[in-house]
């Protein structure tokens, strides 16, 4: 159970778009921007797990602050004043997917997620019509080592949900990240074939809660990678069980 | 060195190439060469992909026969699975392969070449084009967009969309046909056939004005190749086949020069030639070596190839266009006529599949993991012969592609078609619009697909250049 919930928690407002919220202490301008209706883009951020700030699509405006702020990890206060629409944001996100889509080899069309990506989707809902930066192009293989899920790099965006879904909810910890800037890559263990991991339980989360096609089951074809939304389930009964 | 003409871009084919025709000192015509002008890669950026990636993969060759990729690609990874796919699976592919067949055909037919055969050769080439074959004729412009329409909303019922269908899967298809789906294919097959047969009877009365081009399109021996249907009891039972069956190649003369050939060993008798002029390769028959091992593949060589098509009214018309000549038919201007044959047969033949009673079954997958190496998938496009072989390591990632496309088989007859044609109607160092357009005519009777045949980064429409004895550009012709 969440220990916080336990103590007493003082209530904070403040604006959103210029309406008036309240909020508990402990909540994220993500959390409450939700309970309002106010919509802010993610794609690292996940329920149920850890927010990490990764992809920086939520980034907000607070009066106030010279910074933009992720939402997802930034906690409320008395008397902030945050906008989430503004056409400095708007414009930064669709630079920051663009620039996500030129980092690795993002070929829609022949992808086992096509049709069910929550980048591709995200593209298509903030407008996303052309790539204005060069794409890398990076040489990136496949690896299809282990006996039913594969990982295709090229399609990773680094958000780590898989590494902190094993972690924090399988509690194996088999996925990490190694290197820096876009050289990062999601590695098994230390950094061996993911077939050969020892402490891979062939789980499958990693793969449910993957947003784009990196992680898959073997056998998909063009479109066909579904994903069970298996997570919200997982952690209620967990915290009910307490 | 003699002079040459070039002509670039070629109009109305799919995809981008120019012809050089090559003079003598006397300016009369020597040589002429079809270039490709594009390359794409294909074959080397699938290697390290999932087999399971490559029907959705290679289909993204071509945009208008994206459906034969599928086939010839997931037929190749049943063989990387040793899966044999459920019955109702290889129906429900084969219906959506005639669809493709007959809008391909039609396309080429009404869209790229009715314009030739109806307003003439040597007509206005401002009006020689499907909108002054509307104005001349409404209704045959409308049955060709009609007969399209069939074909591509059958494939589009089936597949989900009408380009790139994802529904061609390793082991089978993604989906069952539903009874409703069903019932709208079958209520369509009666327009389809009345706008064939319109057609042909069209077809039947026009075609003796073209005696010249029939004899000097493409008109040579040759042998031809294409798959039957498997025949080892009766040699004379070989039906058209579009899906699956054996290999036969017969000779100029209608011998059979093999016969019940696995397609999977299609590299024992056919190897690729490459020429520096273009990115098409150039297969040849290997017992003849190159470059005397021409063979042709495609709707002409399929009617010709086989005993009979296997349908009731399709074999009354192949009767008739076998009639045509003793033995095999060699022009390749006849490739306008066996296409409406063929198209003929297509909606036949997707009838009698609808009415097969498993069409409906919800088996339509088999699942495996790759249990093979190696895996070659052979189908007919409407072009011809269409092979994809794949190689994949032990976790069934592509190691090594060999594609050969229907419109590589047919290089060597363009070639050589080119430079007959080019003979007959090019005269001196000025190109003559007419002749010119029999040039390009040529090309349209093999309807190649230059964007498949060199799985290629394309930019370039066809272009004809004149070339005088020192190579000097005398004059050209460019068609953007």
């Amino acid at each position: 159970m969440n220990p916080s919930a336990q103590k007493t928690l003082s209530v904070k407002t403040l604006q959103i778009n210029g309406k008036d919220v309240s909020a508990r202490e402990d909540q994220t301008i993500l959390d409450v921007a939700r309970e309002n209706g106010v919509f802010i883009p993610t794609l690292c951020n996940l329920d149920g797990l850890t927010p990490v700030g990764a992809c920086r699509l939520c980034l907000v405006e607070v009066k106030g602050s010279r910074r933009l702020l992720p939402a997802c990890i930034t906690q409320v206060q008395d008397n902030m004043e945050v906008s989430t629409n503004t056409e400095t944001l708007v414009k930064y996100r669709k630079m920051i997917l663009e620039l996500l889509f030129a980092e690795r080899n993002h070929v829609c069309s022949v992808c086992v997620s096509n049709g069910h990506c929550e980048l591709q989707a995200m593209a298509q809902k903030l407008g996303v019509d052309h790539i204005r930066y060069p794409y890398l192009y990076p040489k990136l293989a496949v690896d299809a080592s282990h006996d039913r899920f594969a990982v295709d790099h090229n399609r990773c965006i680094l958000c780590q949900r898989c590494v902190r879904v094993c972690d924090e909810i399988e509690g194996a910890h088999t996925w990490d990240v190694q290197g820096r800037g876009t050289a990062s890559l999601v590695i098994t263990d230390l950094n061996q074939p993911w077939g050969t991991s020892e402490s891979c339980t062939s789980c499958g989360k990693c793969v449910q809660v993957c947003p784009t096609g990196t992680l898959f089951e073997k056998g998909r074809a063009s479109g066909e990678m579904t994903k069970r939304e298996f997570l919200p389930y997982l952690t209620l009964m967990r915290e009910e069980r307490v | 060195m003699g002079k040459q003409i070039v002509i670039d871009p070629v109009t109305r084919i799919e995809g981008h190439s120019k012809i050089t025709i090559f003079l003598d000192d006397k300016g009369e015509v020597q040589d002429a060469q079809f270039h490709v002008t594009q390359f794409r890669g294909f074959e080397k950026f699938a290697e390290g992909r999932p087999f399971t990636e490559m029907p959705a993969l290679t289909a993204r060759t071509c945009g208008i026969c994206p459906v034969s990729h599928l086939m010839a690609g997931a037929k190749a990874c049943d063989a990387l699975m040793a899966v044999q796919i459920p019955r109702t699976a290889t129906h429900l592919r084969r219906i959506m392969n005639l669809a493709q067949i007959v809008q391909s055909h039609a396309l080429s037919f009404f869209h790229l070449s009715s314009p030739d055969l109806l307003l003439g050769m040597d007509s206005d080439p401002a009006k020689r084009n499907i909108f002054g074959v509307l104005e001349q004729q409404p209704q045959m412009a409308r049955d060709g967009v009609a007969l399209r329409k069939f074909g591509q909303q059958i494939i589009e019922m089936l597949g989900g969309k009408r380009i790139h269908p994802a529904w061609v899967v390793a082991g089978g298809v993604a989906e069952p046909l539903t009874a409703e789906k069903r019932e709208k294919i079958v209520a369509m097959i009666p327009d389809a056939m009345a706008i064939i047969q319109r057609t042909l009877d069209w077809y039947k009365d026009t075609f003796e004005q073209f005696r010249t081009e029939i004899r000097t399109f493409g008109n040579f021996p040759s042998m031809f190749m294409g798959l039957v249907t498997p025949h080892e009891e009766d040699e004379h039972n070989a039906l058209l086949e579009h899906y699956d069956g054996v290999l036969r190649f017969v000779d100029a003369s209608g011998n059979i020069v093999l016969d019940n050939v696995d397609p999977t060993r299609y590299l024992d008798h056919i190897a690729e030639a490459v020429e520096p002029f273009s990115y098409l390769k150039s297969p040849y028959f290997k017992s003849l070596g190159y470059p005397n091992g021409i063979y042709r593949v495609g709707p002409l060589a399929r009617l010709n190839i086989i005993d009979r098509p296997g349908t009731p009214k399709a074999d009354q018309e192949w009767t008739e266009f076998r009639a045509l000549r003793r033995g095999v038919l060699l022009s390749s201007f006849h490739q306008h006529y066996a296409r409406l044959v063929e198209i003929l047969y297509g909606i036949e033949k997707i009838e009698q599949l609808l009415n097969e009673p498993d069409i409906l079954s919800k088996h339509v997958r088999a699942f495996a993991k790759p249990n093979k190496h190696e895996g070659v998938g052979v189908s007919e496009a409407p072009r011809g012969t269409l092979m994809h072989h794949y190689k994949i390591d032990d976790n069934g990632l592509i190691t090594w592609v060999n594609m050969i496309i229907a419109t590589g088989h047919n290089n060597l007859a363009m070639n050589r078609g080119v430079a007959q044609v080019a003979k007959h109607y090019v005269k001196g160092s000025k190109l003559k619009e007419g002749a010119l357009n029999r040039v390009e005519a040529l090309i349209r009777c093999f309807d190649p697909c230059l964007s498949c045949s060199t799985h290629a980064l394309g930019q370039m429409p066809m272009r004809i250049e004149l070339l005088g004895p020192g190579n000097e550009l005398l004059d050209h012709v460019q068609r953007a």
